[in-house]
């Protein structure tokens, strides 16, 4: 016998919607047609509310919350659209050009790119803050894929994939702050690495050209995720 | 703790040489049951009795506890205490707290960056000394604070610093 | 070990201190061992044999006396008299004055307002007992406390009583601590931990650290007590790799407690038990923060997690976590022994006993101080600190550390307490006290706070990860006398972004030294982009000299 479901209500938006016990503001936003811009979060994935992009307001909270982690609550009441979070969301996809070297002209997953689109639809159409240009490599060691740590928003899903569903665990993040970089292995070549399937998920679960596969041209590359739905549910459980 | 992650039957992982410190390594593993969750404490010991943690250690380390590699990794490079290269004979640690600084430690800093060419975080060419700097050593009263080979100095100026350093050229030198 | 032992224990131990004239306590905390008071006390202890006194006077070590700029430092009981800066040379003397007069050049008066106007709680047994024995401790009281709790109390009249003393958390917000045991008590979970967070990452504050160096014995017992109020097997220390001494202390301070079964199974033959470990940390400022803290336990990078759930809920390894500061669990010991009532007299309103300072910077006197909550900034800075030196015009204290801000002269007269402090924009804190004067730079301090923010950051949300770095690089600008009025609307922008936004406390109040300078020191931000001129003169521009005045 399974519990009943029990059932929530609250406003986002000043839409009055209705959610099941445990569901996330995101999760529920969605089922109702309300987009909230997500980089972090991959459904899937287990959510780490690191990207920020999703924060939202909630009356009677006085910070903000990350919708992809926080959730539902009776009688809740969200905003997701108010200028001061339109604001921040611009700036942090500010931060995000200026932190790296997005050259988008040039990339393979030009037109395909989350980053891309997410500041075209929040109206970043230039950058206030100095680039940084760090200085990093391109490692194409691997026979059939290639990361560019230029194009990298350390959004840490190709770290969450290859551990929680490929359960290889080839990448992980080294250094910290702005230092930090993600690594294969023992901050080895990719193709060299010992544990790698060569499966490809982290290829296709990237948002940006960071990862991409060999001998595509710009704009060429366009990522498929159909697997990850239908493996989380085989390995039984994370929504 | 949790409960132990059931006993599996395991390969003995063998250390990388047959170095006797390894063996104060695997004590230290052992005293954890090869819980994965003794990684820190086992980089420690690494740490302690190599004075560095290089691949084949962390290699070692990762297979004994089944941690993968590129955590390991992230873990020690996420922690200022864990060093990838041996340190220099001589150790010089600068404070540059709150307190150290606002007594004059970066003026410290400078002359030691500028009379031998490093920074913190860096060996000499020759492997001599090894310049660092922390924060906070926890004796703000005798700010500004720096740490020769383990011996703690307070209230130090640029001169004495250099000084200090130049001692141990000298005592190197006969 | 049974109740009943333990008191003969405290009754056999009281005897034989007694049977001692005088005691001549060394002080052996690490500032004035750095000045070398181990080999002080070394040369008194054989001044007193080459007397044949050994039997009428007893040398021990001891741990901090407060004074630590004037170490190193020893106190003469009972006469009451402290010497200050004491070399091994002066042992013979030193000696001699207990049949003679003390030595003069050497005596600290103590009708110091230094000494004078502190209160001690925390710090009661600091310089009177040695930290390395267990028996001193129980000499003077020690784990009469938790006798009291497990044998007279029920988990929720502890609790009850910690929520009686109003005591608030020591780790910088200040969240009620009863609250927070209840919460953990109610939790549900098949164990439960209590930690105790000594990671003390304030870079210009070690009040952690002296207590645990000083009297190692209170923190074991108020975490035990902890324990049996929430229910909890099993607790954790996380101390910074940077304190030896502490760590030392505290590992022979729990095979003590363990010998003497105050620590183990069937705790004083009750079916209490609690086991303590330590975890000593690797050089993280973030791990201070307490679900980084968690992760590091768990032998992971330590990155936070957004909270709820809280680790109250969801802690070590899933399991219900109570976590306080070590000044937090010190003062548990005394509000069980003298009852919460007791210790709610203390204090102001809602900020109630005392607090422990490092009072460091441009002061006279810097040390470790303990105050009443309530007492004004100008009392500790003016009075205890004994003004700022060298005739020098005092210009703001920074409490909080990279959380916190800088406090200017208009509101010297400020009670300290949690929330004077947050009302002028700083806070609390863990008990960082840095007093600058004129010869300070508000825009160069800023730039020192960001810089270690940014150095500090996880990494793993973007607003504190890219924001702090450009923080830092817009600082960079205007100290170099390269910025511009724009770049200062984009630093408040920035200081917003990362204050809202960012995930875990270490983001969200490194702003705080930016905000605070820019609201009370703005004309020293326009000096330096509009006239191109450092006020303080000390950052580097380089036409400075050629403004025309
Ligand atoms: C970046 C950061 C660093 C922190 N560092 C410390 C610390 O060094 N010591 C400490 O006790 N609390 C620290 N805290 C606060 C802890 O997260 C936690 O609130 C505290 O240990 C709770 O204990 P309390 O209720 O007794 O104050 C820090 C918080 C943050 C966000
Ligand atoms: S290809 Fe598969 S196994 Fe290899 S790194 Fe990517 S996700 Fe991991
Ligand atoms: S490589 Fe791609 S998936 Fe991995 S962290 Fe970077 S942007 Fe995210
Ligand atoms: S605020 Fe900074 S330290 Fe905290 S999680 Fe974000 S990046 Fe890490
Ligand atoms: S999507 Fe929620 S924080 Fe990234
Ligand atoms: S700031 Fe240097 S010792 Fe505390
Ligand atoms: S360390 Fe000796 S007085 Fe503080």
């Amino acid at each position: 016998m399974r519990a009943p479901v029990k059932i929530k209500t609250l406003t986002i938006d000043g839409k009055e919607v209705s959610a099941r016990e445990g569901e996330t503001i995101l999760q529920v936003a969605r089922e109702n047609g309300i987009d909230i811009p997500t980089l972090c979060y991959l459904e899937g994935l287990e959510p780490i509310g690191a990207c920020r992009l999703c924060l939202v307001e909630v009356k009677g909270i006085n910070r903000l919350v990350p919708a992809c982690v926080t959730q539902v609550e009776e009688g809740m009441e969200v905003v997701t659209n108010s200028e001061r979070l339109i604001k921040y969301r611009q700036m942090i996809l500010e931060l995000l050009f200026s932190e790296r070297n997005h050259t988008c002209s040039v990339c393979v997953v030009n037109g395909h790119c989350e980053l891309q689109r997410l500041a075209q639809r929040l109206g970043v159409t230039h950058i206030r803050f100095p680039y940084r240009y760090p200085n990093l490599p391109i490692d194409a060691s691997h026979e059939r894929f290639v990361i560019d740590h230029n194009r990298c928003v350390l959004c840490t899903r190709c770290v969450r994939v290859c551990d929680e569903i490929e359960g290889a665990h080839v990448w992980d993040v080294m250094g910290r702050g702005i230092n930090s970089r993600i690594i294969a292995d023992l901050n080895q070549p990719w193709g060299t690495s010992e544990v790698c399937t060569s499966c490809g998920k982290c290829v296709h679960v990237c948002p940006t050209g960071a990862l991409s596969e060999k001998g595509k041209a710009v704009a060429e590359m366009e990522k498929r995720r159909q697997f990850l739905p239908y493996l989380t549910v085989m390995r039984g459980g994370r929504q | 703790m949790p409960a132990a992650a059931a006993t599996l039957e395991r390969p003995r992982v063998t250390p990388p040489s047959d170095d006797k410190r390894w063996r104060i390594v695997e004590a230290t593993m052992r005293r954890h049951g090869y819980q994965p969750h003794a990684l820190i404490e086992t980089l420690h010991t690494v740490q302690e009795t190599f004075g560095y943690i290089d691949e084949d250690a962390m290699r070692f380390v990762a297979q004994a506890l089944r941690v993968p590699l590129s955590q390991v990794y992230g873990v020690v490079t996420f922690y200022h205490f864990f060093t990838l290269k041996p340190q220099g004979e001589h150790i010089c640690v600068v404070c540059l707290g709150t307190a150290c600084y606002i007594k004059g430690a970066p003026q410290i800093l400078e002359a030691i960056e500028r009379t031998y060419g490093i920074k913190p975080g860096e060996t000499t060419k020759d492997g001599k000394l090894s310049l660092l700097a922390a924060r906070c050593l926890g004796a703000c009263g005798l700010a500004p604070v720096a740490v020769f080979d383990g011996q703690v100095v307070g209230k130090l100026t640029p001169e004495d610093a250099l000084k200090q350093i130049r001692r141990w050229e000298e005592d190197d030198g006969r | 070990m049974t109740v009943d032992e333990l008191q003969q224990l405290a009754l056999k131990e009281q005897e034989a201190k007694q049977r001692y004239r005088c005691r001549i306590n060394v002080c052996v905390a690490t500032g004035c061992i750095m000045c070398g008071s181990e080999r002080v006390k070394e040369a008194i202890e054989e001044a007193v044999k080459a007397r044949g006194l050994e039997k009428e006077v007893l040398v021990q070590g001891v741990g901090c006396l407060g004074l630590c700029s004037a170490g190193p430092m020893i106190y003469v009981e009972p006469d009451g008299i402290i010497y200050h800066k004491v070399t091994p040379e002066d042992a013979p003397a030193i000696v001699q004055g207990l049949v003679s007069t003390p030595v003069e050049r050497l005596i600290c008066p103590p009708d110091l307002p230094f000494f004078k106007r502190q209160m001690k709680i925390v710090m009661e047994n600091s310089g009177t007992i040695d930290p390395e024995r267990i028996e001193d401790y129980i000499a003077v009281g020690g784990y009469q406390a938790l006798i009291k709790a497990l044998t007279e109390m029920s988990p929720s009249e502890v609790i009850e009583e910690v929520t009686k003393s109003g005591l608030r958390g020591r780790g910088g917000a200040g969240y009620p601590t009863g609250l927070k045991w209840s919460t953990v008590a109610k939790a549900n979970g098949a164990r439960k931990f209590v930690i105790c967070n000594a990671d003390e990452g304030d870079p210009g504050a070690y009040m952690d650290r002296t207590i645990l160096e000083s009297d190692p014995h209170r923190v074991l017992e108020g975490m035990a007590i902890a324990a049996y109020a929430v229910g909890a097997q099993q607790g954790f220390i996380y101390v910074r790799a940077e304190y030896p001494l502490a760590i030392k202390r505290l590992r022979t301070a729990i095979r003590q407690a363990e010998r003497l079964n105050l620590l183990g199974n069937n705790i004083l033959g009750t079916t209490f038990s609690f086991s303590v470990e330590l975890r000593i940390g690797a050089g993280a400022f973030v791990c201070g923060e307490e679900t980084a803290l968690m992760a590091s336990i768990e032998g992971k990078r330590g990155t936070p997690r957004p909270r709820p759930p809280y680790p109250a809920e969801y802690g070590l390894w899933g399991y219900p976590t109570l976590i306080n500061n070590v000044e937090t669990f010190a003062n548990i010991p005394p509000i069980i022994r003298n009852g919460g009532e007791w210790f709610a007299k203390i204090g102001t309103e809602r900020s109630k006993g005392t607090k422990v300072f490092a009072l460091a910077g441009r002061v006279v006197n810097t040390g470790l101080i303990e105050v009443p909550m309530g007492i004004t900034l100008r009392e500790i800075v003016f009075d205890i600190g004994g003004g700022i030196p060298e005739g020098k015009r005092f210009k703001a204290v920074q409490t909080g550390g990279p959380s916190g801000g800088c406090i200017p002269e208009q509101f010297l007269d400020l009670p300290v307490d949690y929330e004077s402090l947050t009302k002028v924009g700083s806070i609390m804190g863990s008990g960082g006290m840095i007093v600058m004067d004129e010869t300070s730079c508000m825009v160069d301090v800023a730039k020192f706070f960001v810089e270690f923010c940014m150095s500090e950051s996880c990494g793993k949300c973007v607003p504190c990860r890219v924001g702090t770095a450009h923080l830092y690089e817009l600082l960079r600008r205007i100290t170099a006398g390269e910025g511009t009025m724009r770049d200062l609307e984009l630093l408040e922008e920035l200081c917003d972004l990362v204050k809202s936004a960012s995930l875990c406390g270490l983001g969200q109040t490194a702003p705080n030294p930016v905000l605070s300078t820019l609201r009370y020191f703005r004309h020293e931000y326009e000096a330096h982009i509009l006239d191109k001129t450092c006020p303080a003169g000390v950052c580097a521009i380089r036409r400075a000299e050629e403004v025309p005045a």
